[in-house]
């Protein structure tokens, strides 16, 4: 069983920095970490390679400096780390992205065995936006499943896999063939304590460094900036209410204000006590 | 090495600048069309407010809006598409097929790529649903499109593209972003993010009914069983009329009785930050925001919450909001209706009594007398 991982390095924190000219964020010197929710995905590729035996692939596109989150990633136990960098890719949104990773995984599967699987993390807590997962299932013609909550029979021989899927109001559970991509659901699992023979590993394993030509990308204009649809035209801070609230400073104790406020509420409100009142006597 | 070829009619151009000339080819898109998520014969509210959005921007451009409906043939199917006249379409689009009636990926995405090959629009709305997001990938890079997620405004600009505004990462900003040289421009938006536009009972107007084009045999994924939600229903967050949040300001996870006191004496819901989930403090369906529910109460109270963008947008279609900081300088204030410069552990017991006193069977024959 070969299972490919897409992990993502972002920012830790909520320090932000646009650059004035481009209005893309600019990542220097912004701790980072692995985007928590690919995370799970890693954990559930683990755990299916421990139970059925074969590798796993974890591939990131970023800077080079993205090199530690994939070390971080071996030191949870993955057999092997792509790292996919080229100037070419700054800029991506997630179309050019999905067809970056595409790429990449192809010639992993050329490289090192096809892959049965490939996981996602449900989104990114940077980007946020959950499209490239079914965006590199489509590059690629593999099944999707998306919001996975829980994995059921995997079958590497028989080519079948069941999971649990989060829908609106419920879980469908379904049935698929291999290949597939998975984008897995938070909380479905909780990522593992690396063991110390992993973390040396980790230290010493050399990483697979990948340009935009290693990866086999001819057509340099889907890449990047170029290769994006969408452009980011405005960034701008909310602007605050016109009329903006008067403060009330409340002292402790303050039984006398709370009625007071209460009344201000329900000025403001007309008709919302007698629908709270209505509501406690329903 | 080539690139999964695009089923597209109108394949994009391998290259994307930022001029702004529209390739003749995506000239011939035009209308605003709106994805109507059906899901076991009931339509999600949030392509009513998608509906409600994209007749404003129909307005705007000169065009018609419409609504696309896949589903089963019956009963369900025709309401739905009833229903997008009821909301303001003014025509519709159906695909009716026995292989609708469940969502899967692949029967959706080829019958929504195809409806867009077809006929063209020029933009295109869909919740962001579990199944919005899941189709809405797939669809957009079938047809190399741009798709912005999560909107919180669309707007038409002068030279007619759509401005789709979300926030951006950071706990303080806001980006428009537009699909400049290719149709149609895609968005999603949360569900209560948009107002519900008013229903008025409306005839049926034009249908133009289109072919699913595929057996069963053709769909390798198969849905074994569909498991509904036990606990559906008891927490209304979303469909409120009232809520009490508390945030990182209230200090420790005991606290958040205090939150649920409020709320339970008044018979509001509770919620609260995304930091108080990651801290384990509250159940992760309680989040309020832009990664947790959109809510629209008519009254919100939130304590000890700073009001970064990410909280910001999932209430500010509150109608009024009651905000209680330490921090006179707290970004809350910028646009809350109601600001109270106090120590949430204090008040919230106070305003507790407080609401308990006035609600109480006393008054309450006061106000019925
Ligand atoms: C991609 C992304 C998505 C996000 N999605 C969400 C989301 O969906 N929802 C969300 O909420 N956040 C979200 N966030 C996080 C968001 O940016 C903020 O970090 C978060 O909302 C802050 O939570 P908070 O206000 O509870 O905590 P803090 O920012 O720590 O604020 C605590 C506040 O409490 C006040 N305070 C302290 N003591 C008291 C007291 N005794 N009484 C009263 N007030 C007191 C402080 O003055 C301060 O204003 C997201 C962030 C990112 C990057
Ligand atoms: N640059 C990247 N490198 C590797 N994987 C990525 C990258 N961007 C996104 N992904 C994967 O796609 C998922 C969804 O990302 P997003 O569409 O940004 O929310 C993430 O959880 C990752 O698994």
């Amino acid at each position: 069983m070969h299972i490919v991982v897409c992990i993502k390095q972002v920012p830790d924190s909520a320090q932000i920095r646009v650059h004035p000219v481009t209005n893309t964020i600019m990542r220097q010197g912004v701790p980072t970490i692995i985007n928590p929710y690919d995370l799970f995905a890693l954990e559930e590729a683990l755990r299916l390679r421990d139970r059925l035996g074969g590798t796993v692939t974890v591939v990131t596109m970023g800077p080079p400096t993205a090199e530690d989150s994939l070390r971080k990633a071996l030191t949870y136990g993955a057999d092997r780390a792509v790292l996919l960098t080229d100037r070419f890719f700054a800029g991506s949104d997630t179309l050019a992205t999905s067809y970056a990773l595409a790429a990449a995984i192809r010639r992993i599967g050329e490289t090192f065995g096809p892959a049965d699987l490939v996981f996602a993390g449900k989104q990114t807590i940077d980007g946020d936006t959950a499209q490239v997962g079914p965006g590199i299932a489509k590059r690629l013609g593999l099944l999707q499943l998306t919001y996975v909550s829980k994995l059921g029979a995997v079958d590497p021989d028989g080519r079948s896999i069941e999971v649990e899927r989060r829908a609106e109001g419920g879980t469908q559970v379904l049935a698929t063939r291999l290949p597939c991509l998975v984008t897995m659901l938070e909380g479905s699992n909780e990522m593992r304590r690396g063991t110390m023979a992993d973390a040396l590993r980790a230290a010493r394993e050399p990483i697979v460094v990948w340009s935009a030509k290693d990866a086999g990308i001819e057509d340099i204009g889907k890449c990047g900036l170029r290769g994006s649809p969408t452009v980011v035209k405005r960034v701008f801070a909310p602007t605050a209410r016109s009329e903006k609230a008067a403060l009330i400073e409340v002292r402790p104790a303050a039984r006398d204000t709370a009625d007071a406020l209460i009344d201000a509420l329900f000025t403001r409100l007309p008709k919302l006590e007698a629908e709270l009142i209505a509501a406690q006597t329903a | 090495m080539t690139e999964a070829k695009p089923q597209a009619a109108a394949a994009a151009p391998s290259r994307a600048g930022m001029k702004k000339e529209l390739p003749e080819h995506f000239k011939a898109y035009r209308h605003v069309w709106v994805f109507v998520e059906v899901e076991r014969g009931q339509v999600h509210p949030v392509s009513f407010e998608l509906m409600g959005e994209g007749r404003k921007l129909a307005d705007r451009l000169g065009v018609e809006l419409a609504g696309v409906v896949l589903g089963p043939p019956g009963e369900a199917t025709q309401a739905a598409v009833a229903e997008c006249f009821a909301y303001g379409a003014d025509l519709a689009y159906r695909v009716e097929d026995p292989l609708l009636a469940d969502y899967r990926n692949e029967p959706f995405s080829k019958a929504l790529t195809d409806l867009v090959n077809t006929y063209k629009p020029e933009i295109l709305l869909l919740g962001a649903t579990t199944l919005g997001r899941d189709l809405a990938g797939s669809v957009a890079t079938t047809l190399l499109t741009g798709l912005t997620a999560d909107c919180t405004e669309l707007a038409v600009d002068q030279d007619g593209s759509l401005a789709a505004t979300r926030p951006t990462f950071g706990g303080s900003l806001l980006c428009t972003i537009y699909t400049l040289n290719f149709r149609p421009q895609m968005a999603t938006v949360r569900p209560r993010v948009m107002a519900m536009p008013e229903r008025r009972e409306r005839p049926i107007g034009r249908v133009v009914t289109h072919p699913l084009g595929l057996v069963e045999d053709d769909i390798v994924t198969k849905i074994l069983s569909f498991l509904p939600d036990r606990d559906a229903g008891t927490s209304n967050l979303a469909y409120a009329d009232v809520v009490v949040a508390g945030g990182m300001g209230l200090g420790a996870a005991e606290n958040f009785q205090l939150v649920r006191a409020l709320a339970r004496t008044i018979g509001a819901e509770f919620g609260c930050s995304r930091p108080v989930v990651q801290k384990g403090w509250m159940p992760s369906d309680r989040q309020i925001g832009q990664t947790g529910k959109t809510i629209r109460p008519k009254l919100y109270i939130a304590a000890g919450i700073s009001g970064a963008i990410q909280h910001r947008v999932g209430v500010e279609g509150a109608d009024l909001i009651v905000a209680i900081n330490t921090d006179r300088n707290a970004p809350i204030f910028d646009f809350a209706h109601v600001g109270l410069v106090a120590d949430a552990i204090r008040l919230l017991p106070a305003l507790t009594d407080a609401f308990a006193r006035r609600l109480s069977p006393h008054n309450r024959d006061k106000l019925a007398g």
